[in-house]
């Protein structure tokens, strides 16, 4: 249980990079009013950003056309509709894991 | 201080706690295996709280890179936070510096999320409900990081429990609450697939996080385009 000296310096430096570009859109642009233009640019961010994760982390090009090696994908598209059906956040993840759960098994 | 705006923050981190549970136990084990000790596991979880920052300096760590190549590869990864910081930016103009820098200073992808779907359901975000979302999600990970450090020997294999799947389903989860709550439907798909398509498309050519910026970025224009032609 000790932190070495080497890895507290690296840790905290870490910090600084990972913390500036957190706080300083929010402390400097919401001290002006941003134009129109801006505003309705940065309100499409929220689902550019959760799409291009989404993709990344279901859509890998695989050299397969086998359905058990794509069980990723297939539990995400039925999560698609479970999120739509239930709009609930909770259920969307509980659905989710059970279902990759089952496909992975299924699959295996 | 708002209490009963506080503890609705709270409540409303709750669906991301699977996520961040899971995310952060793998964190943990990956941060030990590459021998961090659990007081440095605990440290890199306060001050730097980042998902895919952390299996990166773990990663790095273990394969001996340089501390100035680990600096710089962290400021990469972690810079769509610009963009996620600046979008949340109109709802917090009343706030004070310090205010924003608290507010900013807890913000992750899942945070971002509830509170941009928060944002496009009620048109305001309250900043004690922000600090009660961000608290529970910080702790959380603290938390789970922790506890994969000290737990991580005996479970192996997390992935056999379908757990890492709650990210991608908390994700697509934020996703459609959005797509419902802002009704703009055919711009959004539009915008959502574009992200999805220059994601996945560049990513073999720019790496994971370069590629996420990108797509944000064109797909956001090309949201900006589309609402002008009508």
């Amino acid at each position: 249980m000790e932190v070495s000296r080497s890895i507290f310096i690296l840790i905290v430096c870490c910090s600084l990079v990972t913390l500036l570009p957190r706080v300083l859109p929010l402390m400097v642009l919401s001290r002006f009013s941003l134009p129109d233009w801006a505003l309705r640019w940065l309100s499409h961010i929220p689902i550019a950003v959760m799409a291009a994760l989404v993709g990344q982390e279901l859509l890998q090009v695989k050299d397969s056309y086998r359905l058990a090696d794509h069980m990723d994908l297939l539990a995400g598209i039925l999560t698609f509709f479970v999120a739509a059906k239930t709009k609930s956040l909770l259920w969307t993840v509980i659905f989710g894991v059970m279902c990759t759960l089952v496909l992975r098994w299924m699959a295996a | 201080m708002n209490k009963v705006q506080f503890f609705r923050g709270v409540r409303d981190c709750i669906p991301t706690l699977l996520g961040y549970l899971s995310i952060g136990f793998a964190s943990g084990i990956i941060a030990k295996s590459a021998g961090l000790s659990v007081a440095e596991i605990a440290l890199l979880s306060i001050l730097v709280y980042a998902g895919s920052a952390q299996f990166i300096f773990a990663g790095m760590i273990a394969s001996n890179h340089s501390a100035a190549g680990i600096v710089a590869t962290l400021f990469f990864v972690n810079l769509r936070h610009l963009l996620l910081s600046a979008a949340l930016s109109p709802y917090f103009q009343k706030l004070t510096p310090f205010k924003n820098l608290l507010i900013g200073s807890l913000l992750t992808d899942e945070t971002f999320g509830v509170s941009s779907a928060q944002g496009a359901k009620e048109g305001a975000i309250h900043p004690s409900w922000m600090h009660g979302l961000n608290l529970a999600a910080y702790l959380n990970w603290i938390a789970a990081n922790v506890a994969g450090a000290c737990l991580g020997q005996w479970i192996s294999d997390p992935e056999r429990f379908g757990l890492d799947f709650a990210l991608p389903a908390m994700f697509i989860g934020l996703l459609v609450l959005q797509m419902i709550s802002r009704k703009k439907y055919k711009s959004d798909i539009l915008v959502a697939l574009c992200a999805i398509i220059v994601g996945v498309g560049c990513e073999a050519l720019f790496g994971k996080s370069v590629s996420i910026i990108a797509a944000t970025i064109t797909a956001a224009t090309l949201g900006l385009v589309v609402e002008k032609w009508r």
